[in-house]
């Protein structure tokens, strides 16, 4: 038996429409032109990224991760992901996406370890900020995608804007759950020594919590990842846009290498985070 | 002046605690309240001061609230009612940056589980209370390094805390309490969680330290051994009432309630009391330059079998009656057979051997040699038989 009508969907849609084109009118040129530093920067990178020498870029990688995990075999590990990305001709497209994923990274962290604190210190803000990050983890990318696009036009802007919402949520979790995991009887003790809640956020609470927010920042890396090819649809160049040729040419080889160049990608955020992560941890207190 | 001071204290933990104190006031118990309104009763009309240099035990089981109350005098807690004077100012006005103030400087906390920060390295973490004062670092690192050594870790300051043993960590605990050079000391627990080899290490650590530095020290602990080793004075918390306070002695002589009897029945008592518990004063002493025959017939007269010799203050021995038999003219210094002495802080177990087989006298002496009075055997059986423990007031009579 069909549900009974009880809202009219149909004008309910349009009215939606409607409010999103009056936004459209109304703050797409402004809103483009606040998002062009941005822009700036994104282009910025990729140019940096493409521009340089491969063994170069290869040479940086590898030191991060050699200062990340204090173990060669990782340095070793990124070499050949990267060396694998460019032997299979994926190299250019791959700085355009390792462009991508370095500036939604560094929008996450301003974004996210902020608001992570500011969760776990307010009860009330937790409480708004929860169901948002549920809808943002679970509602389908394209429906955000469509205003996004409406906003923002066709690009690169667009798809970081995209990428970061769907990335950023684990990262405030992460971090909101870290700083709350800290010990109680740490807390007091600072508390007990005459310690100032700024004093106690910074010398106590960030460090304590920082395996959990690099935990927090490899999730991220992961689901920004993962993002690339969606991405590519609203115009992000790079690996995911050679994904998507594929599916559109039925060139399963053309998707297989973009898509094992984005495996590699993964692969190497992956290992380099955790390792830093675990690097981090401290035993936990009475333990012999 | 008190310098802690805590007065008509109660704390109910629950969403609206003020509500329900005129019941807890009107004596409504703390199951009821539990069960009824879903508030639990942390503390009951605490009342209680700590004297200036004195080591104050706060004594009850896990759950008798004496954690709640020692975290109320920093206001890591704050009470429900009541007043808490620090110098005879009340606390609880303070404003938040006033408090601060006070935590800094004026007092500090060791805590059970040390509480250890675990990113920072043991000199990091004695430098803490005097880096979040304001203190730059490398000054704040040449003070804890001295404390560090006052608590015998000189050498350990670069390592974390996790690679050291309980034991060592709460010496950290305890460096880091002392490096803001506070008035007064709070130590929640501080050796439970340690064995008892490293326990009684860490009980004289603090003894020796505090013969130095004369703080004020809130001792708390579950351990009645260790109160009673401890404490100059001793208060009992039963289910967040005070049950009873006094010095060591009087708690252990003279419990108030079956509660406080209870807990004192299975101490050893041979440990905690001492030669000064067990000791009579002499009844009949004579100088050293007395004359043989005076002494004689003075004994006589008042029918001694002997009498205690002194020099001064200081003891020479004993003189029989029979060892005055001959030569009247001279002095009975010559004639006096020597004792054994025990000091009067020997705990009174190290008495036993030399009571057993030898029914010759034992003195009891001050630390520096001055004559006190004997060890009186029926007083030490009296003490530490068991059976007694219960009749604990007869006893105390005797022994005043």
């Amino acid at each position: 038996m069909a549900f009974p009508d009880i809202l009219d969907a149909r004008a309910l849609r349009q009215g939606i429409d409607g409010f999103v084109d009056q936004l459209v009118i109304d703050y797409a040129d402004s809103l483009e032109r606040l998002s062009q530093p941005l822009l700036d920067f994104l282009v910025f990178v990729e140019q940096l990224l493409r521009n340089s020498p491969w063994y170069l870029v290869i040479a940086v990688l590898a030191t991060i991760a050699w200062y990340g995990s204090r173990r060669w075999t990782l340095s070793a590990g990124v070499i050949l992901l990267m060396l694998f990305i460019g032997v299979i001709g994926q190299w250019d497209r791959g700085m355009q996406t390792l462009a991508l994923m370095i500036v939604s990274l560094v929008m996450c962290l301003t974004i996210g370890i902020p608001a992570g604190v500011l969760m776990s210190l307010s009860e009330r803000f937790r409480k708004v900020l929860l169901p948002i990050l549920d809808v943002m983890q679970t509602m389908p990318s394209f429906v955000y995608l469509i205003p996004v696009v409406m906003l923002f036009g066709l690009g690169k802007v667009p798809a970081l804007i995209a990428t970061v919402v769907y990335a950023v949520p684990p990262l405030i979790r992460l971090t909101d759950l870290g700083i709350r995991l800290v010990d109680h009887s740490i807390m007091e003790a600072a508390t007990a020594f005459g310690a100032t809640k700024r004093q106690k956020l910074l010398g106590v609470q960030l460090p304590l919590a920082l395996p959990n927010i690099m935990a927090g920042i490899n999730q991220t890396t992961m689901m920004a990842l993962s993002m690339v090819v969606v991405a590519s649809m609203i115009g992000a160049r790079g690996l995911g846009q050679e994904v998507l040729a594929g599916i559109n040419r039925l060139e399963v080889g053309r998707g297989l290498l973009a898509g094992l160049a984005i495996v590699a990608l993964a692969i190497m955020f992956d290992r380099v985070t955790q390792a830093y992560g675990k690097r981090l941890q401290y035993p936990k207190q009475g333990d012999k | 002046m008190a310098k802690i001071e805590i007065s008509g204290i109660y704390k109910i933990f629950g969403p609206n605690p003020k509500r329900y104190l005129d019941a807890v006031k009107k004596g409504v118990s703390k199951d009821n309240l539990l069960a009824e309104n879903g508030h639990t009763l942390g503390l009951q009309d605490v009342n209680l001061s700590v004297e200036e240099g004195e080591l104050f035990v706060i004594m009850g089981l896990s759950g008798s609230g004496k954690s709640t109350l020692i975290r109320h005098i920093n206001r890591l807690i704050d009470p429900t009612a009541g007043v808490i004077r620090i110098d005879g100012e009340n606390v609880l006005n303070l404003r938040q940056d006033e408090l601060i103030q006070l935590r800094r400087h004026k007092m500090s906390m060791v805590f059970q589980r040390f509480a250890l920060f675990p990113h920072k390295t043991v000199l990091d973490n004695v430098a803490y209370g005097l880096t979040v004062q304001g203190i730059d670092r490398k000054n704040a690192r040449v003070i804890a390094s001295d404390w560090l050594e006052q608590v015998g870790l000189q050498g350990f300051g670069d390592q974390h805390p996790h690679k050291l043993s309980g034991g060592m960590q709460q010496r950290v605990g305890l460096a880091r309490a002392l490096a803001t050079n506070p008035d007064i000391l709070l130590m929640d627990e501080a050796f439970s969680a340690l064995d008892p080899l490293i326990r009684k290490e860490m009980q004289d650590l603090l003894m020796k330290l505090q013969q130095k530095l004369h703080k004020t020290i809130v001792f708390i602990t579950h351990d009645l051994d260790e109160a009673l080793r401890l404490g100059n004075r001793i208060a009992i918390l039963k289910d967040g009432a005070l049950v009873q306070q006094g010095d060591p002695k009087t708690i252990l002589l003279k419990p108030q309630t079956d509660y406080v009897a209870d807990f004192v029945k299975d101490v050893n008592r041979g440990k905690v009391l001492n030669a000064r518990h067990v000791m009579s004063r002499p009844v009949a002493t004579l100088s050293t330059n007395t004359t043989v025959a005076k002494a004689r017939e003075w004994m006589m007269r008042h029918g001694y079998d002997y009498a205690t010799v002194l020099d001064n203050t200081y003891l020479k021995g004993i003189v029989t009656l029979n060892d005055l038999q001959s030569a009247p003219e001279e002095t009975i210094g010559e004639r006096v057979s020597p004792v054994t002495s025990v000091l009067e802080s020997a705990e009174l177990e190290s008495l036993f051997p030399q009571m057993i087989g030898d029914t010759s006298p034992v003195a009891v002496t001050t630390d520096e040699g001055e004559f006190l009075g004997w060890v009186s055997r029926s007083k030490v059986v009296k003490l530490v038989t068991p059976a007694q423990a219960f009749r604990a007031n007869e006893t105390q009579r005797d022994i005043a």
